[in-house]
């Protein structure tokens, strides 16, 4: 699974943190970093993730 | 037997997530989801926003399905007109009906309007991409004075994005002394005003809208003190009323939406649920008074919950039916500042305090109840949206309201 953000459209909202804390992390500055090949394992946690962006920035291929 | 079907009433969000969970929770019968715009389901938020500006293609509204939904069939263009659910047929409004095994109901809500008389051409609503794409053509006419009714989210917006798009006449009217003071309260709803008035916003507050001037087209609003305020361009932003008169003649309470119980089930039929704007619910985490809740977040918290109770009924399989209890979360972008929420702000209006920062700048406010934390709500740059996420931990962890 790959994950693929956006980051032109991101705005920082943090949701997906909240959704898959593994793969999705606000650094310091509270500007998103992720983890672009997570374990498939987490595929529920980064569906709800991509879900709950309100911009749709996330996308998951493969 | 015959497929076994699910009926999905509404093609919004809503629609979409509920079709996606019922999949996830292990529905393999036929979905048909009906919907009455012709659009496949978009993201509203930018409405009011970036399409209002011109910024946003229709293509970078639509939602990305899960591969789940890749066999659902999509009924667009249609509307549902009635319901008779004990015997498990919606009709249609071309006439046809479709039978069900269970039914999503999700047709959401539509925007109040004026009960004033008065010419038709140049009065809008911001609900659907239509409706923000023939905004946008009035907006953007050299000159248009344009007048917002209502200072909630949508109308405190559509000002906001007139004066970024150069508007120069942009008056917003509300009966309330404050804009957004019902979801925000005095203090935050204070710093509000102030900020919209610096970059060139007009209110006038205290005071309702009886009616309109013009023969063909808007030219004037007609306030309740006898005052006209002239007007090209009229925005009504006055609150939304439930598209719920499909189900008429079920016995069904809908006097504010549809009701449900705690696992987003209607009128005692387990076969029947709500999600989305629409259904109006108990949350578990507060006080157990069903309300209608219209954040951006609820389509896919209901969803996941309703679907798990209406597979687990259909095929009797074994599913976690805990009581719905989700943390509310919104967010608002007005000129260059945003309000982020978590929380019930509005549960806690009675005692507000500052956490971090102050009203002229970037705030942090605390609401509560009982000297409990029940909402938290940021105003301010991208500092202040992410000291209120801070927060959530500390919501999710207190113990439930009682009524």
């Amino acid at each position: 699974m790959k994950v693929v953000v956006d980051m032109n459209k991101c705005q920082d909202h943090g949701q997906c943190v909240f959704a898959a804390p593994d793969v999705f992390q606000l650094d310091d500055n509270g500007r998103l970093a992720y983890v672009s090949d997570p374990d498939d394992a987490l595929r529920d946690e980064v569906e709800e993730a991509a879900d709950v962006c309100p911009l749709q920035a996330i996308r998951i291929e493969g | 037997m015959a497929t076994q079907r699910i009926i999905v009433a509404g093609a919004s969000m809503g629609g979409l997530r509920a079709a996606e969970q019922l999949r996830g929770a292990g529905w393999t019968g036929a979905i048909t989801v009906i919907g009455d715009e012709p659009h496949m389901p978009y993201n509203r938020p930018p409405l009011s926003k970036d399409v209002l500006a011109g910024k946003a293609p229709f293509e970078s509204l639509a939602f990305t399905p899960r591969p789940n939904v890749a066999d659902v069939e999509w009924r667009l263009g249609t509307a549902v007109t009635a319901a008779r659910l004990a015997d498990r047929v919606v009709e249609l409004d071309d006439g046809s009906e479709i039978p069900f095994d269970g039914l999503v109901i999700a047709t959401g809500m539509r925007p109040r309007r004026l009960r004033c008389e008065g010419p038709a051409a140049g009065r809008h609503t911001v609900r659907t991409l239509g409706d923000a794409e023939a905004l946008r053509a009035e907006l953007t006419r050299p000159g248009a004075r344009v007048v917002v009714i209502g200072a909630g989210f949508i109308g405190c917006e559509v000002a906001a994005t007139a004066i970024g798009l150069g508007v120069r006449d942009v008056t917003v009217v509300d009966p309330l002394p404050l804009p957004m003071v019902g979801p925000l309260g005095g203090l935050l709803a204070r710093s509000l005003l102030e900020r919209h008035e610096e970059r060139g916003v007009r209110f006038v507050l205290g005071t309702g809208v009886s009616g309109f001037r013009g023969e063909e087209r808007v030219t004037g609003v007609v306030l309740s003190d006898g005052r006209v305020l002239p007007a090209d361009v009229v925005v009504e932003s006055v609150g939304s009323v439930a598209n719920t008169e499909w189900l008429d003649g079920n016995g069904l309470d809908l006097a504010d939406g549809v009701l449900t119980d705690g696992r987003l089930r209607v009128g005692g039929l387990p076969y029947v649920v709500a999600v989305g704007d629409v259904a109006r619910f108990p949350n578990a985490r507060y006080d157990g008074v069903p309300r209608r809740v219209e954040h951006w977040s609820i389509p896919g918290d209901t969803a996941k919950h309703a679907a798990k109770a209406l597979v687990s009924h259909l095929t009797g399989a074994e599913a976690d039916l805990t009581l719905f209890a989700p943390l509310p979360t919104f967010w608002s972008d007005q000129h260059e500042f945003r309000l982020q929420s978590f929380g019930s702000p509005g549960l806690g209006l009675a005692d507000v305090r500052v956490l971090d920062g102050d009203p002229d700048g970037d705030v942090l406010v605390g609401y509560h109840c009982d000297s409990r934390l029940v909402g938290v709500v940021a105003l301010g740059g991208h500092a202040a949206a992410t000291g209120a996420a801070r927060y959530r931990a500390q919501l999710l962890k207190q113990p439930a309201l009682t009524a």
